[in-house]
């Protein structure tokens, strides 16, 4: 298809100048947040209303051409990497809030609209919505219905499966429809919670109606340090254990709180081999109670330091450091690849040792930070771009986390997806007859396959060379592209 | 793989029509299976379960009052108080009709805690999907598909699910007052974060279960106001498992109508409402179908509870765009049709 023949056909329905394809135009939209994948779209739409969305969807229908859906770019699985022969989709300008309903707790809104931008608009009502990727203040909910997005405080409060009511997408053959309701249940399959987390490749995301909860009356994060990450593991299970859900409950490892300490002075101790943030929310009543309760286990379960954050500055101040983790990294090595197995967590001093074992083997440093309340593990592995090699051993060490996940009874993703980055690992994860059973649902919404080709679910045929070739494991050559 | 799931696996890649139940407490909704029935019962018991993780798997067949138990004994739960209608409800039964108690408002429906599932599709394969792990993007969310399809879209052999602790203590106030006055109160107190797990209108009275930690509770109450229910644990089993006498009148069919909580009680004529105001209860005469087209008004669905209804499948009319997305997902679960026929999709009455 020549460019020129397909942005003919794009202009017949979309205002020209929210069509881009010269080479400087589309470049900036080349990767989103996972940069070591890199493709200049053909072209380029940023359509204003949902007939242009819907006009484009039908106009590459028509003519074969793939199309990828792009929320803020913040995503870390390459899922709105653009197709070199396709048409990339960005949804920035349907931003706005459309309606707060606050006596319902619901609001409806566009899916470029920011997730933060959802609970800053909702907090003079005393309403915040919930999911909080650590990436809130940029990603949009758009792209977090593609991804089912969690965050630190998902094990109280759920995913974006839990919190959004309803969805209106539009097909691949440009038809609209909404799935789910203002009502808790629809009828019908349940086709709210299979588009929420198919990355793009079911339908585009037009509208979206969030609920919203009540803020807390009162928050409070105590930090524990331990000297053995065992202690801290076996910490988290003793709060489960008695019957306390925390709102937050993350962690951190040495060379994690190292990185961040240096960065945010966040006054973390140096000299801890893990570190675990746990936040209590509710009424001040619930909360006070929780908290002594929370300390004793901590205190029990052998923590060497404690602290309560004092004021709502030092709770804010811990929580920058667990959420500047990333750039902290960031800092102190060129590069850094950040993986996202979920493990079940009695399994967690046995991962971190054999990851510690693979980080001398690959003589890369890693450093993790740990949704510990429901096993999401995000190790950050140190290399440098610019050094073929280490990209390369990066690249393994990644994958052989991931297999490890699997391994052990986890997944290969708690909440970044699948995209292009972790599509071979697919294979180790889901069998033959699975990922066939995808592929057929994903034909039941979009026959010809344009939807965000290439991502999420491998052919068979990619499977098959990907085991040959794992035998080989460290030789394959160009992993980025598709076999046979 | 046992002998009884090798059994269904060939008999469906034989293309051979395979209807299952589970205890057959929830036969009365939906379509009337077309082929006679095979009890899933056999294939039963706990898989794992580890209090800390907050995953129990079980397989299909478990009974609920087993499952149950065993979380009783780690002082954990269900966190959607399932409904049960006879003491053979399964853990498949129970997810392949995706009911949910009062506690759903609150903790989350069936649906939102399933984790993962492993099921037969309708080519006889049998297939894992989701897992046992709280955060699981990997592939099509086809476990939570699953649930609420009346396993048209394949057979539930194993199910995991998230529990959740139980509460350290429940405690619900009873405030007198009218339906609609009710619906406003909850408008009112649901902008506070009271620990508040079930808020349902019956009989001139709006209940509303707080619970949590001791101190939590009783603050909350006192803002809210109203008398302490007693046995309080028996009137929300009551409204949960439907055994509640107000449920059941000679000669009328019950409904259930999934609406939007803040649907003006004018557009509803209800007797009794759940999750508040998000499910209403209605009686009609037999053969009466106007709840369909009351909550299409209200963008809502309803289901027929009646157990003398012999037509149809009890359930809304799907919209011609969703209808037509769920026999396609019908067609790649099951192509040849096999999986419990007549049960959903099978025309509404």
């Amino acid at each position: 298809m020549e460019t020129g023949q397909l942005v003919a056909a794009l202009a017949t329905g979309v205002h020209a100048d929210r069509v881009l394809f010269q080479p400087h135009d589309v470049s900036p939209y080349e990767c989103d947040g996972l940069t070591m994948f890199k493709a200049k779209p053909k072209v380029v739409v940023l359509p204003e209303t949902r007939d242009e969305v819907c006009h484009v969807l039908r106009t590459c229908k028509a003519l074969g051409v793939p199309v990828v859906a792009r929320g803020a770019g913040t995503g870390l699985s390459g899922g709105a990497l653009p197709h070199a022969e396709g048409v990339l989709l960005v949804m920035a300008k349907f931003n706005r809030i459309l309606d707060v309903d606050a006596d319902a707790r619901i609001a409806r809104v566009e899916p470029g609209v920011r997730n933060l931008a959802i609970s800053e608009a909702v907090s003079d009502l005393n309403l915040y919505y919930a999911p909080d990727p650590s990436s809130q203040i940029a990603c949009s909910i758009g792209g977090n219905i593609a991804e089912n997005s969690g965050g630190v405080h998902c094990l109280k409060y759920g995913l974006t499966v839990h919190n959004v009511l309803s969805i209106t997408i539009a097909l691949d053959d440009g038809s609209v429809v909404t799935v789910g309701s203002d009502a808790l249940d629809s009828a019908g399959y349940d086709l709210l919670a299979l588009t929420i987390g198919s990355e793009g490749l079911l339908a585009v995301v037009l509208e979206v109606t969030v609920r919203l909860l009540p803020k807390p009356e009162e928050m409070r994060v105590v930090m524990a340090a331990f000297d053995d990450v065992t202690k801290a593991g076996d910490s988290v299970g003793n709060i489960i254990a008695a019957g306390i859900i925390p709102a937050g409950l993350e962690m951190m490892d040495g060379p994690a709180v190292a990185a961040v300490e240096d960065f945010v002075k966040a006054g973390y101790p140096l000299d801890a081999e893990a570190l675990l943030l746990c936040e209590v929310d509710g009424t001040r009543e619930e909360v006070a109670d929780e908290l002594a309760r929370v300390e004793s286990i901590l205190k029990e379960s052998g923590a060497t330091m404690l602290r309560v954050a004092k004021n709502e500055d030092e709770r804010l101040l811990f929580w920058k450091g667990r959420k500047s983790a990333f750039p902290a990294v960031g800092r102190i090595s060129p590069d850094y690849y950040c993986m996202d197995g979920t493990i079940p967590r009695k399994h967690l001093s046995l991962v971190l040792k054999r990851m510690r074992e693979m980080s001398e083997r690959y003589d890369l440093r890693c450093a993790n930070v740990f949704h510990a309340g429901d096993g999401n593990l995000h190790p950050l592995i140190l290399f440098d771009a610019n050094n073929p090699d280490e990209v390369k051993r990066a690249e393994d060490f990644g994958a052989e986390i991931l297999e490890l996940s699997v391994e052990v009874g986890g997944t290969i993703t708690g909440e970044h997806g699948v995209g292009v980055e972790k599509i071979n690992e697919m294979c180790v994860q889901f069998s033959s007859d699975e990922l066939t059973q995808f592929h057929t649902v994903k034909a039941a919404f979009d026959p010809t396959g344009i939807l965000n080709p290439g991502k999420a679910v491998p052919t068979l045929n990619r499977c098959a060379e990907f085991g040959k070739m794992h035998i080989h494991h460290g030789q394959m050559p160009h992993p980025e592209l598709e076999r046979f | 793989m046992s002998d009884f799931i090798a059994t269904l696996c060939s008999q469906l890649a034989a293309k051979q029509p395979i209807s299952v139940i589970g205890g057959n407490t929830k036969g009365f909704l939906g379509g009337r299976l077309i082929d006679e029935p095979l009890s899933m019962r056999e294939h039963s018991g706990i898989l794992s379960y580890e209090p800390t993780e907050l995953v129990l798997t079980a397989k299909s067949g478990t009974t609920l009052a087993e499952i149950e138990q065993c979380l009783q004994d780690a002082r954990q739960m269900l966190p959607f108080e399932p409904p049960r209608f006879g003491e053979q409800s399964t853990i498949g039964g129970v997810m392949a009709t995706g009911l949910s108690g009062p506690r759903r408002m609150h903790l989350g429906s069936a649906r939102d805690c399933v984790l993962g599932v492993r099921l037969i599709n309708g080519l006889g394969q049998h297939l894992k999907f989701g897992g046992e792990v709280m955060k699981n993007v990997a592939g099509y969310d086809l476990s939570r598909l699953s649930v609420g399809a009346y396993g048209t879209l394949g057979i539930l052999t194993e199910i995991s699910v998230k529990v959740l602790p139980m509460p350290e203590i429940e405690q619900t106030q009873s405030l007198e007052c009218s339906q609609a006055e009710a619906l406003e109160i909850l408008v009112r107190i649901g902008r506070h974060p009271y620990p508040i797990s079930a808020a349902a209108w019956i009989k001139g009275a709006l209940a509303v279960r707080l619970s949590g930690a001791a101190s939590g509770v009783a603050s909350a109450a006192a803002a809210i106001g109203g008398t302490s229910l007693p046995d309080s644990e028996t009137f929300w089993a009551g409204l949960r498992d439907l055994s509640a006498t107000e449920f059941h009148e000679a000669g009328r069919w019950l409904w259930r109508l999934s609406v939007a909580p803040t649907t003006p009680v004018s557009a509803i004529d209800a007797f009794c409402f759940d999750w508040a105001g998000g499910q209403r209860w209605v009686m009609t005469d037999p053969d009466d179908y106007s709840p369909f087209d009351i909550v299409s008004e209200c963008g809502g669905h309803a289901i027929c509870f009646a157990k003398d209804r012999s037509e149809g499948t009890g359930m809304q009319p799907l919209e011609p765009g969703i209808l037509s997305l769920n026999q396609r997902i019908k067609d790649a679960m099951d192509p040849h049709g096999l999986i419990n026929r007549g049960r959903l999709l099978g025309g509404t009455h």
